[in-house]
C-alpha cells in the first residue's frame, strides 16, 4: 500500500490567484472540451483545482427553500483551522493546497485504498442537494451542495461485516491552516464520525461543490461530509481519511465538551445545549429584524431518519 | 498632582457624543445590512465589546494617575456611564432582535444559561451606579459612602468579562484579554493602597 505524503510546494510555485481566476474563466470559455482534457489528467500540474463545470443530477431530496447567495456561504464559516472568527476562514483558507487530494480508506474493509479526488469527482454520480444547514450555535443557512451519496463509496469499498461505525479525519497542515499553529483549543486534526446507518442514509453525501462550482477553501474543499439532519459540526471538512470501526469513534467537539456535544448531535429542539435553546434558528442573510425560524425536529428530516434512533433516549444520546 | 494643559481644556461632555457615534454608526450598518451575513450576533457582540472597552478605560483612570501622574479623572464619569450606555444598548438588542421579546425563553436563558445570569447580573450591579452618577448623589451619600457603592463596578467589569469568555465555543484569545486587563487594573489598586499605608508610616 502507498503511503500518501502531503505536497510541501515552494511558496514561489503556488500559482497567484489572480492567474488561477483568469485561467478558469479562460477553460470556461474553452468549454467542455478542454474541461474534459484537464480532468482526464492531461493538465494536472497545477495544485488548484481543476474542473470548471459539474456534472450533476436533481434530487428529490433537495428542499425547495432558497439557497442563500453564495456570499453569505463563503463568508460566514466556522472553520477553525483558519480561525475562530466567522470571517477568519474566507479571509485564511485562500493559502489551503487542494490538488492533489485523496482520501485513505482504512480500517475494517476488504479493499483499503486511497481516493484521488478527481476519481471521486468523475467515476461516482453527482447530485445537486439543497439542504438548510442548521448551526449547533442557532442559525442555519441554504447551501446548495454538488456531492456524491457516501453510501455509493462506502459499497465501492467494501466495508467488513464488523463495521459498525465509520470515522472521518481533516487535514492537518499547519503551514497552510493558521489556526492549527499554536494553541487553538482545538485538538487537531479534526475528527468525526458516524454510525454506519447513518454514512449509508441516502441523504448523508461527501460534497465536493456549491452553486455548480468546486468547493470554496472556506468551506472545506476539496471535499467535505454533509449529514442535513445533525449539527453542522458533525459536517467535517476537508477530509483526508475514512476508516471503518468497530467501536464507536472519537469526534473533536465531544472530546472538548462532552456535555455540550454529543456523537450523534442531531438537530432537535427540544434538547437544549447547556448554554443556550435550541428551538429556535437565526436565519443567515435575512437582515436584523428578520422572525427567527422555528427549529425542526432532525432539521426537517424526521420522515426519513426519525427511524434511525427508534427506541432511543434523544435527551441522554444528544 | 500635575495637570497636563491640554486635557484640563477639553470638557468632558465631550466623550458622551464621541462615545456613543460609533455604536450608533454600528446600528446604522446593521440596519443597512453591512455587518455580513449575520447582523444581530455583530450588533450585539460590537455593542457588548464596546461596553467593556468603555468600562475597563474608565477603570484605568486611577492607575494612570497614580503610577504614571496622568490625570482623567473629570472624564471617569463619562466613560461609566457610556459604557453603560453600551451595556443597556447591548441588553435591548438581545431582547428585541435576538429573542425578540420571546419572554419565555429570555426568563429561562436568565435562569438557567450561567452566562447569561452572569451578564445579567453585571448589568443589574451596575445600574445603582449609573443611577448614582451625579453630584447630587455624591453629595447625599457623602464621598465615602459614594465611594464605598461605587468599589461594585469592579466585580461588575469582572462578571462582564467573565460573560464574554463564556460565551466562546473554546478558550478565545480577545475575551481573556478583556478579562486579564480588567483583573489587571484591579489588582493595581492593592499596590497603591500599599503605598499609601506606607506614606502614612513614614509621615
Amino acid at each position: 500500500m502507498t503511503v500518501y505524503k502531503y505536497p510541501t510546494p515552494l511558496s514561489s510555485e503556488i500559482t497567484p490567484k489572480e492567474v488561477f481566476l483568469n485561467r478558469r474563466s479562460f477553460i470556461k470559455a474553452a468549454g467542455v472540451a478542454s474541461a474534459t482534457a484537464m480532468t482526464s489528467g492531461l493538465a494536472l500540474q497545477s495544485t488548484q483545482a481543476t474542473a470548471a463545470s459539474m456534472q450533476f443530477s436533481k434530487s428529490k431530496y433537495s428542499i425547495t427553500d432558497e439557497p442563500n447567495p453564495i456570499e453569505d456561504i463563503k463568508g460566514y464559516n466556522n472553520f477553525y483551522e483558519f480561525g475562530t472568527g466567522k470571517g477568519d476562514p474566507s479571509a485564511n483558507a485562500g493559502s489551503l493546497t487542494t490538488r492533489p487530494w485523496s482520501i485513505k480508506i482504512d480500517g475494517l474493509t476488504n479493499k483499503p485504498g486511497e481516493l484521488d479526488i478527481e476519481d471521486l469527482m468523475s467515476k461516482f454520480d453527482m447530485e445537486e442537494r439543497i439542504y438548510r444547514l442548521r448551526c449547533v450555535e442557532a442559525w442555519s443557512m441554504v447551501i446548495p451542495w454538488v456531492g456524491i451519496p457516501l453510501r455509493d463509496v462506502i459499497n465501492a469499498y467494501e466495508p467488513q461485516g464488523s463495521a459498525k461505525y465509520v470515522s472521518f479525519e481533516t487535514l492537518v497542515r499547519p503551514e497552510e491552516m493558521i489556526g492549527q499553529r499554536g494553541l487553538g483549543g482545538l485538538e487537531w486534526p479534526y475528527v468525526e464520525g458516524l454510525r454506519m446507518d447513518e454514512a449509508m442514509h441516502p441523504l448523508t453525501i461527501l460534497a465536493v461543490g456549491i452553486y455548480g462550482e468546486d468547493m470554496p477553501n472556506q468551506n472545506g474543499a476539496p471535499v467535505r461530509l454533509v449529514v442535513p439532519w445533525k449539527y453542522g459540526f458533525k459536517s467535517i471538512k476537508s477530509v483526508v481519511r475514512m476508516s471503518f470501526t468497530e467501536n464507536e469513534p472519537p469526534t473533536t467537539w465531544n472530546k472538548l465538551a462532552p456535555n455540550e456535544y454529543g456523537f450523534y448531535s442531531n438537530v432537535n429542539p427540544t434538547v437544549d445545549h447547556p448554554r443556550w435553546s435550541q428551538k429556535a434558528e437565526r436565519l443567515v442573510g435575512s437582515g436584523i429584524f428578520a422572525k427567527k425560524r422555528e427549529t425542526e425536529m432532525f432539521n426537517g428530516y424526521a420522515d426519513e431518519v426519525a427511524s434511525l434512533y427508534e427506541g432511543m433516549d434523544l435527551t441522554k444520546f444528544y | 498632582m500635575a495637570q497636563h494643559k491640554a486635557w484640563t481644556f477639553v470638557p468632558s461632555w465631550i466623550v458622551y457624543p464621541l462615545g456613543i457615534a460609533p455604536g450608533i454608526w454600528l446600528f446604522y450598518l446593521a440596519v443597512q445590512n453591512q455587518l455580513g451575513p449575520d447582523p444581530v450576533k455583530a450588533l450585539e457582540n460590537g455593542l457588548g465589546e464596546y461596553a467593556l472597552q468603555f468600562l475597563i478605560a474608565g477603570l484605568a483612570i486611577s492607575p494612570l494617575m497614580r503610577f504614571a501622574r496622568i490625570n482623567l479623572v473629570k472624564y471617569r464619569r463619562a466613560l461609566g456611564l457610556v459604557g453603560f450606555f453600551y451595556v443597556v444598548a447591548h441588553f435591548t438588542v438581545y431582547i428585541v432582535l435576538d429573542m425578540q421579546f420571546d419572554w419565555d425563553e429570555i426568563i429561562t436563558d436568565i435562569i438557567k444559561r450561567p452566562y447569561i445570569t452572569i451578564g445579567v447580573s453585571a448589568f443589574l450591579l451596575l445600574l445603582p451606579l449609573a443611577i448614582t452618577s451625579n453630584k447630587l448623589s455624591i453629595r447625599k451619600l457623602g464621598a465615602a459612602g459614594w465611594n464605598k457603592l461605587h468599589w461594585i463596578v469592579y466585580p461588575a467589569v469582572i462578571l462582564g468579562a467573565v460573560h464574554y469568555v463564556m460565551i466562546k465555543k473554546t478558550w478565545a484569545l480577545e475575551p481573556l484579554l478583556y478579562l486579564a486587563v480588567a483583573l489587571f487594573l484591579i489588582s493595581l489598586r492593592r499596590f497603591y493602597h500599599l503605598a499609601k499605608r506606607k506614606k502614612r508610616i513614614v509621615a
